[in-house]
């Protein structure tokens, strides 16, 4: 590894530049979250390879570019973003480079249910939201939930009330269409008690060219609820993507997630999930990447409390000289007895350049409980090549088939039909060699 | 079924062959004719399997000797598929589990890809839905096992069936059923001996590898071998069977002994 660059000490100021500008909120405790956000930038540095958790994702390529914060927000008509529409998911909202565009937006707010832009809601819903918005990320020890908090002022929000199930999933739709522009995404979904919901949260680009996308979703389960959260990270080839996502799950709670990163030069996914008694959670992921990507997926699964059970299956599909990393903490609290933990991460090696850095950590504190996991890291398995063969098989169409397997079986746990063959369609594209 | 004046499919002359640097075949020789069927016995460990896999062409598998051919072709010099395309086929002593490739898209792919490779047509997803139904009535299997993956979760029997179910789908020239019949229970062992009887006919021929004269009871073997350290020691009828079964295998290595002596 290269020696951990120096950051140029004017990086987070120069980020932070557009943020005095921002329009006052009339809720004083969101100002004074933004005021405290912006201190903690103050304070804290940009991680390089010395940090722990970034010691295998050298972002000093980002900090050498500068990005600024969008300018002009560009005015797309439906026929330009169409193609992103997910069949089943009719309630969507759209962000455009972090700019909530409410013309192909389709906010609902019936029966109690919100899905809109936060300034939308924030009249109706800031009493339910404010033990949430800002409090379940970390943002005073990280820098970029800190930077996206100190921009916060719109973001997509999701109120589900009590029982109540929603029926369509929420498309979640953020585009980018500037080069140079750094968009601080925001989500927020509050399931009441016994709700239910799906969401669907969506990276995408209509351009090539280097951008920064930082991005913050805080996701909240009252007790019974359940939460389908589908992450899909198809950002551009020179975008730089890093997100934080936390997830709370109050008592007997159901959270499954699927989250797949294909795109982004460098992308960051920290996923931090906490579990209360007889929670439960299934968290999957798959990174499928080629040429120079860096695709880096940091998950923290806190079992606080006891009768909980997680289930994790990450893969990487790693081409060309792509780097994937993962790092799975299980974190299993002092008495959170009866803990069922099951976590692995499984790697395929497309070439002799690629590379992984897989780590899977578990740190138990209680003695009855239940916890496996495994890593494995490989190319495709010499017998499973010899089957497909002996029916009949190129070595290559055999090869081509087992690796679309392999990334197929995290993309069949999306619950949207039409977003799952999309996704299938993508991963078959680039796991085709052709002979 | 012998028949007379039947070509031969497959000619194996003295094969030699290593694993790791071990020699586990060791000069075996089998002539397989059109309409036969052929049972090959032996001990764990004698080299059946190992046999069963360097006839479907598995690479782990040195071959240092001898000869073999198919239809008149020299078989080692073919890649798998091509064996595959030609008319062998193995249904594997443990066919191996692949999560996440359906069952259907598999055997639509293997069959519609060899279908192509004999210049024949090939079917278009309807179509070969109601083919493979069809043969999966052959062997009693429920259609829900189109939905699944590959063997994954199958049964020790389901999977075995679902080796037949690809046999019946590719019809080959000549099968090699390592030891289809161990995990199936008695009635499934009667419901895919009949398949495999079906699909048996006087252009084709099946090696049958098999620990237990009961299926030789359903699927009535021309030959019976008797396989040790490599080579095929013994050839009988399937009275054999019947004598293995009562006797062991001891004395077929001593008889053995005894005739190379003798010829020595
Ligand atoms: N990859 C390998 N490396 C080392 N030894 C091997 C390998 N494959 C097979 N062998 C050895 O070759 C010998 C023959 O194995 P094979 O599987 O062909 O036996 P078999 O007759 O099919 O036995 P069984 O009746 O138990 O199925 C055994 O001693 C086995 O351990
Ligand atoms: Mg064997």
């Amino acid at each position: 590894m290269s020696a951990p660059g120096t950051i140029n000490a004017g990086y987070l100021e120069n980020l932070l530049a557009g943020q005095p500008h921002l329009p006052a909120s009339p809720l004083a405790w969101l100002n004074a979250l933004r005021a405290e956000a912006v201190d903690r930038v103050g304070v804290l540095t940009v991680p390089t390879l010395r940090d722990e958790e970034w010691r295998f994702t050298d972002i000093s390529q980002l900090t050498k570019m500068s990005f600024h914060p969008v300018r002009t927000t560009i005015s797309l008509q439906v026929a330009d973003i169409e193609r992103f529409y997910i069949e089943e998911a009719t309630t969507r909202l759209v962000f455009i480079d972090g700019v909530y565009a409410p013309q192909l937006s389709s906010a609902i707010t019936d029966n109690g249910v919100a899905v809109v832009n936060l300034e939308a809601g924030f009249a109706a819903h800031a009493a339910a939201i404010e033990p949430y918005l800002g409090r379940l990320t970390e943002f005073r020890d990280n820098v970029f939930a800190a930077l996206n908090t100190a921009f916060l002022l719109d973001a997509a929000l999701i109120v589900v009330p009590r029982d109540i199930s929603v029926a369509v999933p929420v498309h979640m739709l953020f585009i980018a269409t500037q080069k140079d522009v750094v968009s601080y995404p925001r989500c927020l979904l509050l399931a009441e008690s016994g709700s239910a919901v799906t969401v669907i949260e969506d990276y995408v680009s209509l351009q090539e060219d280097a951008y920064f996308t930082n991005a913050v979703t805080e996701i909240a389960l009252v007790d019974n609820a359940r939460v389908n959260h589908i992450r899909v990270q198809r950002e551009g080839a020179k975008a730089f993507h890093i997100a934080n996502c936390a997830v709370s799950l109050a008592r007997a709670s159901n959270y499954q997630s699927v989250s797949v990163a294909f795109g982004a030069r460098i992308s960051r996914y920290n996923l931090n999930v906490q579990l209360a008694e007889e929670a439960e959670c299934a968290v999957d992921g798959l990174a499928l990447i080629s040429g120079r990507q860096l695709a880096d997926t940091h998950t923290c699964i806190d079992h606080a409390k006891p009768h909980a059970v997680s289930h994790q299956m990450h893969k990487c599909i790693v081409g060309g000289s792509a780097h994937a990393v993962f790092n799975g903490k299980i974190m299993v609290r002092q008495g959170a007895q009866r803990t069922d933990s099951r976590q692995s991460s499984r790697n395929l090696l497309l070439t002799n350049k690629a590379h992984v850095d897989t780590k899977p950590q578990l740190e138990i504190f209680a003695d009855d409980v239940k916890c496996t996991h495994g890593a494995t890291i490989g190319q495709l398995d010499n017998e499973e090549v010899f089957y497909l063969q002996s029916r009949g098989l190129s070595e290559t169409a055999a090869r081509n088939m087992l690796t679309y397997a392999f990334g197929a079986e995290i993309i069949e746990r999306i619950p949207i039909s039409s977003l799952k063959c999309q996704l299938e369609q993508t991963v078959l594209e680039q796991t085709t060699i052709q002979p | 079924m012998i028949y007379k004046d039947s070509k031969i499919l497959l000619e194996v002359r003295g094969l030699c062959a290593n694993v790791s640097g071990t020699e586990i075949l060791k000069g075996l020789d089998l002539t397989v004719r059109s309409g036969e069927i052929h049972a090959i016995m032996g001990p764990n460990g004698s080299g059946k399997s190992t046999f069963s896999k360097i006839l479907a062409g598995h690479s782990a598998y040195e071959v240092t000797g001898g000869t073999v051919m198919f239809e008149g072709q020299n078989l080692l010099e073919l890649a798998p598929e091509e064996r595959a395309r030609a008319g062998v086929f193995l249904a594997f002593q443990y066919p191996i589990e692949i999560p996440g490739v359906g069952n259907s898209q598999f055997l639509r792919l293997t069959y519609n890809t060899v279908q192509t490779h004999r210049g024949k047509e090939e079917l278009d997803p309807l179509e070969f839905d109601d083919y493979v139904r069809e043969k999966m009535k052959l062997l009693e299997m429920s259609p829900d096992f189109l939905e699944r993956s590959v063997n994954e979760g199958f049964s020790g029997g389901e999977k075995k069936r679902n080796e037949i179910l690809q046999m019946a789908m590719l019809d080959p020239r000549l099968a090699i059923l390592d030891e289809t019949d161990s995990g199936l229970d008695i009635d499934a062992l009667r419901i895919v001996a009949n398949g495999v009887n079906q699909l048996a006919n006087k252009d084709n021929a099946i090696v049958l590898v098999t620990h237990y004269q009961r299926l030789l009871n359903y699927i009535v073997p021309d030959y019976v071998h008797v396989m040790e350290a490599g080579r095929i020691i013994k050839t009988g009828g399937k009275e054999l069977a019947f004598e293995l079964e009562s006797r062991g295998y001891d004395w077929v290595g001593v008889e053995h002994k005894a005739t190379a002596r003798a010829t020595a």
